[in-house]
């Protein structure tokens, strides 16, 4: 896939890195020039990002910027797509782009919801997926998977009661992964250096 | 006499309600008869299922796809098993390209029949429901008899499909594609020109191109304001750029175009089979690749490189290297994508579920305001909103 060398050249000058990943363009930037960047591939003309696919993040608990903000963009006038990555610090907060994007506005809710990452400007930043009154983030990586909360009937009071989860055996996760797996990651810090 | 000011009031819809398509709830404000604000709670039927595919290998968490849209499960496993084959690098046989778009194909009418006959029944018509399910049934027999279960597949994997087609499969298929374009025919004599059926839909919830553009719309959606925009013309995966078919485009944008390019969505489908049906090709049905495919049962007995590879594929599983992609197919429902991202371990670091009714069920508000109570099931029921990719 070929961008237009016009948004390389912009992307060059004012902005960090721009690269392809199998096959697919991968835009990263910073965060306070994250509204400028996406404002030009909504407006021009060799870009024409028409509509925005997705917004999500992935957590990286070690990582001294905890999340990675992903924005998927389509345009249908020019038939290509864009990913636009922020990465962020966990007490960032990112701009909203619900005013260039009416889908925005839910994709932002579910970011707040499920990673706590803040939406600044966003018009009704409610939970969107979790139980009213639902504490903490779930897909964060240091969220339980079996969470804290569960609910169930209770046949003397009549009604849906909250309590602790409570296993009756722990929670397994086997760890299949080869030993010899451990010769890729030589390779690939060979490789690095 | 003065006109007296009714205060709104406000109105909750669902979560328990036919016509709510699932467990929506709506809290909707209400100036009389008017809707001024819809709200959609949703999460009812939220199951993390992102989370959960965090915590299994590559090949289990294959299944929580079926699971998303369960209307058309197949074609949900198919934009996951794209984007793992894509971080992996494999290539896909021919023979189980054709076998993956004959059963996209069928998700894609099984999905279609579901939405049409629901949002027929929502404003009033009874009968198309009860038609239309028995064509479901028969073709969630064709599920069952390619994978063992009618719902809930699994059928579609990583570099292939999970097994070949069973003898007397595809003339079968065809028998009932012969017999299908009646059961289109029958459908349209009762709802297209339908009187009370446009009364209802026609002009209501309307969106434009640039809006629907905005809203994140895809699909049959997308499709009925007026964009020609299919994901199997303009980015082709599998054999669709080998295979003619039309792309219906609508003009008003209103809840009838809607309903009329599904309608023609399903011709089009039909014709996508019978040539799948006439042009596939004998070969393989899975990649040959061991460290990917598991070898066949009959060579297990065997081999023991093959009951070695079995082993470790179905406790280990395989490793894609570090890579990261948004891979999307054209869902029955509109865009269906997943941005997987690997860390070179045998589990995925991140899965997003890009859910096309979850743009669909957004604009409800914006869709739904200034028209009656009743219009707001007619726009829900075009939109052909499930719970279950929505929540996820």
């Amino acid at each position: 896939m070929s961008l237009s060398n016009q948004i390389k050249e912009y992307c060059k000058v004012k902005y960090s890195s721009i690269k392809v990943v199998l096959d697919q363009v991968e835009i990263s930037v910073e965060k306070d020039n994250l509204l400028k960047l996406i404002q030009f591939l909504k407006d021009d003309p060799s870009c024409l990002f028409d509509q925005l696919s997705d917004i999500t993040a992935v957590d990286y608990p070690n990582k001294k910027d905890r999340f990675l903000i992903i924005y998927q963009f389509l345009s249908i006038t020019n038939n290509q797509r864009v990913r636009v990555l922020c990465p962020m610090n966990a007490n960032d907060v990112v701009p909203s782009i619900s005013k260039l994007y009416f889908s925005a506005l839910w994709a932002e809710r579910e970011l707040w919801d499920m990673f706590g990452v803040y939406v600044d400007g966003h018009p009704d930043l409610r939970r969107l997926l979790t139980d009213y009154g639902f504490q903490g983030h779930p897909l964060r990586k240091d969220f339980p998977l079996t969470g804290f909360d569960e609910v169930s009937y209770e046949t003397e009071s009549r009604r849906v009661v909250y309590n602790k989860v409570k296993l009756t055996q722990d929670y397994r996760d086997f760890d299949f992964n080869s030993p010899w797996g451990v010769v890729d990651k030589i390779k690939d810090k060979k490789n690095n250096d | 006499m003065t006109d007296t000011k009714i205060k709104p009031i406000t109105m909750n819809f669902g979560p328990q309600h036919p016509a709510a398509h699932g467990v929506l709830r709506l809290v909707m404000e209400m100036d009389g008869e008017i809707i001024t604000r819809a709200d959609p709670h949703i999460g009812l039927l939220h199951r993390g299922t992102e989370k959960l595919i965090e915590n299994k290998t590559y090949v289990q968490a294959l299944p929580y796809f079926d699971r998303l849209d369960y209307v058309s499960p197949m074609n949900q496993e198919h934009a996951y098993a794209l984007a793992i084959e894509k971080l992996l690098n494999v290539n896909v046989p021919l023979r189980s390209q054709y076998i993956r778009v004959l059963f996209c194909e069928i998700g894609r009418i099984l999905n279609h029949i579901l939405n049409i006959t629901t949002f027929a029944i929502d404003v009033g018509a009874m009968t198309p429901l009860l038609w239309g399910f028995e064509e479901r049934e028969k073709l969630m027999e064709f599920y069952e008899r390619v994978s063992g279960a009618r719902l809930h597949a699994s059928y579609i994997r990583p570099g292939g499909v999970h097994q070949d087609l069973p003898d007397g499969l595809l003339e079968d298929i065809g028998l009932w594609a012969d017999q299908f374009h009646g059961f289109i025919d029958d459908v349209e004599t009762l709802l297209t020109e339908n009187r009370i059926f446009k009364q209802r839909t026609v002009g209501i919830g309307k969106v434009s191109r640039d809006e629907a553009l905005s809203l994140g719309f895809s699909g049959p959606c997308l499709r009925a304001s007026g964009v020609k925009w299919d994901l199997r013309k303009s980015q082709p995966y599998e054999v669709y750029d080998k295979l003619d078919f039309d792309i219906p485009v609508g003009k008003t944008g209103d809840c009838y175009a809607r309903y009329l390019v599904r309608m023609e969505e399903m011709r089009q489908s039909l014709k996508l089979i019978k040539q799948v049906i006439n042009e596939i090709p004998n070969g393989d049905y899975i990649t040959e690749d061991k460290k990917i495919a598991p070898p066949k049962r009959s060579e297990m007995k065997g081999s023991m490189e093959a009951l070695i590879h079995h082993f470790k594929l179905y406790t280990e599983g395989f490793r894609p290297p570090k890579g990261r992609t948004y891979t999307c197919v054209e869902a029955p429902k509109g865009e269906f994508g997943v941005i997987l991202e690997s860390d070179g371990s045998n589990k995925p670091y991140r899965c997003k579920i890009r859910a096309p009714g979850f743009y669909f069920l957004s604009s409800l508000d914006y869709m739904s305001k200034g028209h009656m109570l009743a219009d707001s099931v007619a726009i829900i029921g075009s939109l052909d909103i499930v719970f279950g990719e929505i929540d996820r």
